[in-house]
């Protein structure tokens, strides 16, 4: 076995709460993903997916505390001086955001900005030289008209036609890990199957690694080969993309699964109740248990550890062992 | 954007119509009379001469007659002819334009440099005694009053250290490059007079550093906080996510993004300077419009007050134009039309 591409151990995120103390953001998670494999990351909003990936880039605010680990192919992300950590980010790991209007800078061209990535980790090309790779990379991603988009600037592109420039801007390096956070939430439902089937292909074509978030367990389905669900700071169910579905051992992964529409289009979507925690309000116990339909007593006292159930790895006092038909169907 | 720009032209006209009426008005409202300005003490008790004057000057003439009048000359380019040097108020305008268009110029570009640099390193190390240092100074200048600032900077750099010379654009009896544009120094530049440039230059560092030390203030204060806050916004990220180094991200994509503001209060900074002016060159004996200006009101020489006003009001409505056009070139999110 080769050594992972991305490993978490135990990584732990504090934010100051205000009052002199610290929140906890992040409360421990570990994960691993091998060279060319997708995980998707799944929770929903607050759960603290974003951070976790922003944390392995040092791209949070100084006033978060980080600790734990995260290697990048053996080599540990956390803590690393600067000038390092700069020659990973958007060479060796790109980056996709969720909203492509604000994540481009309104006042540059959107050619500029693409090719700032190569010239940023390449002193010795010359612009013209980047700025025609910014056109091949603009037809990978399939941007019609690429010279002449080069020149435009972001409000002069569609929402869908921004975060492909967005790919092609986190792909100029060929990194070999992608991470996309929502990189369809602010997108039309049409524009965002093509941009997860751009994803795919790329997937496909480039055996590129990549972490895709998302708060629908619908869009990572099709693409991702293992999946995290995150809840309040931590990973509550980890898994094999198939197992997490069909086999599915936590009430919240069931719960989301209950929100993914049906195909049918019957418009019948199964809700979890309720609104999750923030991290200066989080119950204690499981945190999942003020929402939870089986919580017992034990529920409220004791976080219960992420343990293995069945095929997926599961944190919860009383499992599911239900299968996906008797979940959805 | 042609259009636009010709929009905004074409409406100065009207614009300055409503200033020369008000300006006019206004002149005729106050209770000192012109006649002193004109008629020698010892004369006023001769009423034949009184008239004469009155008749030679118009003023025999009812109010709405001398307006139209006024306005009829007005729009031949003829702002009357000043009480005081019997000259026509155009001219000696004229004349004097330049010396404050490049003091003023000269303090428009140490504010705005001033000004940009402290706030972007206020920005790059904020929190830090740099920041503070900024911050006072920056301060400092906005609240000094001009003539305080100016007597005292006179007093200590030129009359105690001798750093920098005295007042007036050139020493005295040293006579001024040919006329080409009216600013010594580019005129100087224009004639290969390098010792006179450097004269030029020098008379002009002190006044145009106190005018321009008074917008520093503001222009710091937006400068710091734009940048501030784009550092936080989602482009920054990812700049940052692309391997930028901070530098790179302040400069290349905060900086652009906090130009848009300073533009716009740039045109509210140029009115001020204009204002400023008129104390700075009061105090730094500066031949411009400021000291004619100063001149004119305290001897209610009411041409010389109006053609001054007209001409602020048409610089003012220049550069308000001059920003509006920069901020639309500077924003490609903005199309005017
Ligand atoms: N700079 C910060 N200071 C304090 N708290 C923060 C900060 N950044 C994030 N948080 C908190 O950390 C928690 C996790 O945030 P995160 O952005 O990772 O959520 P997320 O799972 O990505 O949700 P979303 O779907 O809304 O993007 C949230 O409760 C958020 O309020
Ligand atoms: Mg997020």
């Amino acid at each position: 076995m080769s050594a992972p591409l991305l490993s978490l151990k135990d990584l732990r995120i504090a934010f100051p709460d205000g009052d002199g103390g610290m929140a906890e953001g992040l409360r421990g998670v570990d994960l691993s993903l091998d060279p060319g494999e997708v995980l998707g990351i799944v929770g929903e909003s607050g759960s603290g997916k974003s951070i976790a990936m922003m944390a392995l880039l040092q791209l949070l605010p100084d006033s978060a505390r980080v600790s734990g680990s995260a290697r990048f192919k053996g080599q540990e992300l956390i803590g690393m001086a600067g000038p390092r950590i700069r020659r990973i980010r958007g060479k060796s790991i790109g980056c996709i955001f969720q909203d492509p209007l604000s994540a481009f800078n309104p006042v540059l061209r959107i050619g500029d900005q693409v090719a700032e990535a190569i010239l940023l980790h390449d002193s010795s090309r010359s612009r013209r030289d980047a700025m025609k790779a910014v056109e091949g990379l603009f037809e990978r991603v399939a941007i019609p008209q690429p010279a002449r988009r080069l020149r435009q600037y972001p409000h002069e592109f569609s929402g869908g036609m921004r975060q492909r420039a967005m790919i092609a801007m986190a792909l100029a390096n060929s990194p070999e890990l992608l991470i996309a956070d929502e990189p369809t939430t602010a997108l039309d439902v049409t524009v965002q199957a093509q941009i997860l089937d751009l994803l795919r292909d790329l997937r496909r074509d480039l055996g590129i690694g990549m972490v895709l978030i998302t708060h629908d367990l619908g869009v990572v389905a099709g693409i991702a080969d293992k999946i995290a669900v995150m809840y309040g700071g931590r990973i509550v169910e980890r898994g094999a993309t198939d197992p997490v579905f069909y086999e599915t051992a936590h009430p919240y992964t069931a719960g989301l699964i209950g929100a993914v529409p049906d195909i049918e289009g019957t418009g019948a979507l199964r809700q979890i109740e309720g609104t999750p925690p923030s991290i200066f309000t989080r119950p204690g116990g499981c945190s999942f248990h003020p929402r939870c339909t089986r919580a017992q007593a034990i529920c409220a006292q004791e976080d219960p550890a992420l343990a293995e159930v069945g095929n997926t790895d599961c944190a919860c006092h009383f499992p599911l062992i239900a299968t996906r038909t008797e979940v959805a169907e | 954007m042609l259009a636009y720009v010709l929009r905004r032209l074409i409406s100065i006209p009207f614009l300055l119509l409503g200033v020369a009426s008000v300006s006019f008005l206004l002149s005729q409202m106050t209770k000192g009379d012109p006649l002193a300005a004109l008629v020698p003490e010892r004369m006023m008790s001769n009423p034949e001469i009184v008239e004469t004057v009155k008749a030679q000057w118009g003023l025999d003439q009812p109010l709405p007659i001398r307006y139209l009048r006024y306005l009829g000359n007005l729009v031949q380019g003829d702002l009357g002819t000043s009480f005081a040097t019997r000259r026509p108020v155009a001219t000696d305008i004229a004349e004097r334009l330049p010396a404050t268009l490049e003091l003023v110029i000269a303090a428009m570009i140490i504010g705005t440099a001033m000004g940009l640099t402290l706030g972007l390193l206020s920005a790059r190390f904020r929190g830090s005694a740099f920041d503070s240092i900024a911050r006072i100074f920056a301060l400092i200048g906005s609240s000094l009053p001009i003539f305080w600032s100016g007597l005292i900077l006179l007093y200590v750099l030129s009359v105690r250290l001798a750093i920098v010379p005295g007042t007036g654009r050139l020493p005295p009896r040293i006579a001024p490059p040919p006329h080409h544009t009216g600013f010594y120094t580019v005129d100087a530049l224009i004639a290969g007079d390098l010792s006179l440039f450097v004269q030029a230059l020098t008379h002009l560092a002190l006044p145009a550093f106190v005018l321009g030390w008074a917008v520093t203030g503001i222009i710091t204060r937006l400068v710091r906080s734009s940048i501030v806050e784009g550092l936080s916004l989602d482009y920054a990220r990812t700049a940052r996510a692309k391997g930028a180094p901070e530098r790179v991200v302040l400069v290349r994509h905060a900086l652009p993004n906090a130009l848009i503001p300073l533009l716009t209060i740039l045109g509210f900074t140029f009115a001020y300077l204009i204002t400023g002016a008129v104390l700075t060159e009061a105090i730094f004996s500066w031949p411009g419009i400021g000291s004619y200006a100063v001149r004119a009101a305290g001897a209610l020489d009411y041409p010389a007050i109006g053609g001054v006003t007209i001409v602020g009001s048409v610089a003012f409505l220049l550069a308000n134009l001059l920003t509006d056009i920069a901020y639309a070139w500077a924003n490609p999110r903005i199309k005017v039309h």
